[in-house]
């Protein structure tokens, strides 16, 4: 029994086997200093997390209680109700909010994707694609009411007036970045391996592109847009240089919220987010009731984005 | 003083020559990695390329149809000579080389898609107008993968074993009807159970494909090729540069090496 040799003598006689040798306590016991100390930290994590939560879920608290209670089917379908007037919606404003997306959508992420391609499948290594890289991580972090400065004097001045491309076209210059380097990383994450395989097969540098890269990557891309499109509808700085704000539907014949001509579109546009900034402000109870209510329908359209993006970004894990 | 390769072709008459390889030398930017290459695939024959690692045989291999083209500062002193045409020539396309001279990697690497159009991958590029979902069928039978994937063609290609992705990219490969097969170490990656049915998948594509195989193991060159490159590492200029030391039929390669290194190689006798 070599072990006995360093137990104290009197022990020594009734520790027969390892049964009875008296173990040291397993149990958990707060009066041990690292387990004091672990069960602190616990606690403050836990703690820190609550805080964390406390900020979203108290506004989401505010928006739903006070959101809810002007909440009719023709606050989504009515037109903003004058100063004193009861009533009316923000119709025209969900409308304009979707079409000004909508416009720096389909201007932002064919630009995106295409020196997404660019900088990581033909110039990796240029000077071009180091500058784009540089370029897109400095607009990330961009103010957004710079973007709406930009669109004014670009698109505003140029064409003599307020409209919804103005708008589209500042929302597009804060959705380029993100669309861009969320494209670069899906592109970067397709194995080089499949990439070899393609090249393999005699396929051209844009069939590998057109036929591996991009159905690989998409699901990835799509998630990178899904966040733009979020963080774009959600923003009023950039807009109020831009679209402005109108009272009225975009078209002036049946169906009025469907902008049928190039004129319809070149006018001020109303949007939800505008409409929040200008109603929160107003003295009458009616408008602010309708401001919440179309803060709480704005906040709902970008949940629904993001876990859009979140669900494309899972399927892309499989 | 450099060795130098002992060629002990067999036939003479070069008719059923397919490509013939002749590197002077190959770079990648300022290595000097492959020197003094000179053999000839055979038509509807399997040709193996063995030697220990570093030797560049897969770079060799890759030489055949441009892949190396894919790597910066590729560099090459030397032809390839496929049906009668240097494809190293400036006027030739390599896409067009490649559609002509198929390959199947080390790692398998199907796409993200499904079976079905992983197999219909090339027809698609060369824009096959016939009937494509017959043609997948005689390349996933040609493949003996037929069976095991019939019921689920719609599902992933990433989906199946390793074994049977590599068939599938065999598959996927002479679904187009390359001349040529190239295959770099196409077993390294499965257990022997797969080796042995894509071995034996090697040997019935032989009647319709001209294959060349890079293996490590010395087994599977001799169970499979019909003429047998052997390529070591020089080591006298300072780098380390690949070259071939020996090319002859593989069981006179085997059973009567003629350079020493051959013999030591084949005997084991490299730690």
């Amino acid at each position: 029994m070599a072990s006995g040799e360093i137990r104290p003598p009197g022990r020594e006689v009734r520790a027969q086997s390892v049964d009875d040798i008296d173990l040291p306590s397993l149990e958990r016991s707060l009066r041990q200093p690292r387990a004091l100390f672990s069960y602190t930290m616990s606690t403050l994590a836990g703690a820190a997390t609550i805080l964390a939560l406390f900020p979203l879920v108290s506004v989401l608290y505010l928006l739903v209680k006070r959101g809810v209670a002007a909440l009719h089917l023709s606050s989504l379908s009515d037109l903003p109700p004058a100063a004193m007037a009861l009533g009316g919606g923000f119709g025209n404003a969900l409308v304009g909010t979707f079409v000004i997306v909508a416009i720096a959508t389909v201007l932002s992420v064919p630009i995106g994707i295409i020196a997404a391609i660019y900088i990581t499948e033909f110039g990796p290594e240029t000077r071009t694609a180091a500058a784009v890289r540089f370029a897109a991580k400095v607009l990330t972090g961009l103010p957004s009411i710079l973007a709406g400065v930009f669109a004014f004097a670009v698109v505003v001045l140029a064409t003599g007036g307020f409209s919804a491309p103005a708008g589209g076209v500042a929302l597009a210059l804060l959705m380029l970045p993100t669309i861009l380097l969320t494209a670069e990383q899906a592109i970067k994450r397709v194995p080089s391996k499949m990439r070899e395989a393609a090249v393999g097969m005699g396929a051209s540098p844009t069939q590998v592109v057109t036929w591996v890269i991009l159905p690989t990557a998409s699901p990835g891309i799509l998630t990178g847009v899904m966040l733009a499109v979020a963080r774009a509808a959600g923003e009023t700085a950039p807009l109020l240089f831009t679209a402005l704000f109108s009272e009225y539907w975009m078209s002036r014949t049946f169906p009025h919220f469907l902008p049928k001509t190039l004129g319809d579109l070149m006018q001020p546009t109303a949007s939800l987010a505008v409409m929040i900034y200008n109603f929160s402000g107003s003295p009458f109870e009616n408008q602010i009731g309708l401001a919440w209510t179309a803060a709480l329908t704005l906040v709902v359209l970008i949940l629904i984005f993001n876990i859009l993006g979140q669900y494309l970004a899972g399927r892309s894990s499989d | 003083m450099t060795p130098t390769a002992t060629v002990s072709n067999g036939n003479g008459h070069g008719d059923d020559t397919l490509i013939d390889c002749h590197i002077n030398e190959l770079h990648y930017g300022k290595f000097k990695a492959v020197r003094d290459v000179d053999l000839k695939v055979k038509k509807g024959s399997i040709t193996a390329f063995i030697g220990p690692s570093g030797c560049g045989k897969s770079t060799v291999l890759r030489c055949l149809n441009r892949m190396n083209d894919l790597v910066r500062g590729f560099r090459l002193k030397g032809r390839v000579i496929f049906r009668g045409q240097d494809i190293y020539a400036s006027k030739i396309d390599p896409v067009a080389v490649r559609r002509h001279i198929g390959m199947v990697f080390q790692q398998p690497n199907p796409f993200a898609m499904s079976i079905f159009r992983n197999v219909a991958f090339g027809l698609r590029l060369n824009r096959y107008k016939g009937a494509v979902e017959a043609k997948v069928e005689q390349a996933l039978q040609q493949a003996a993968l037929w069976d095991e994937v019939k019921d689920k063609l719609r599902s992933s290609g990433l989906s199946l074993s390793g074994g049977q992705q590599q068939r599938l990219c065999i598959a996927r490969a002479i679904a187009t009807e390359p001349a040529v097969l190239l295959m770099d170490e196409p077993c390294s990656a499965l257990d022997p159970i797969a080796t042995h049915r894509i071995e034996d998948l090697m040997k019935e594509l032989k009647k319709r494909y001209t294959i060349a195989i890079v293996t490590h193991n010395l087994q599977q060159a001799r169970r499979v090729a019909d003429m047998t490159a052997f390529l070591y590492v020089d080591t006298t200029a300072g780098g380390r540069t690949g070259y071939m030391v020996e090319y002859g039929p593989t069981e006179a390669l085997f059973e009567n090496p003629q350079a020493e290194h051959t013999k030591q190689y084949i005997r084991g006798e490299f730690s």
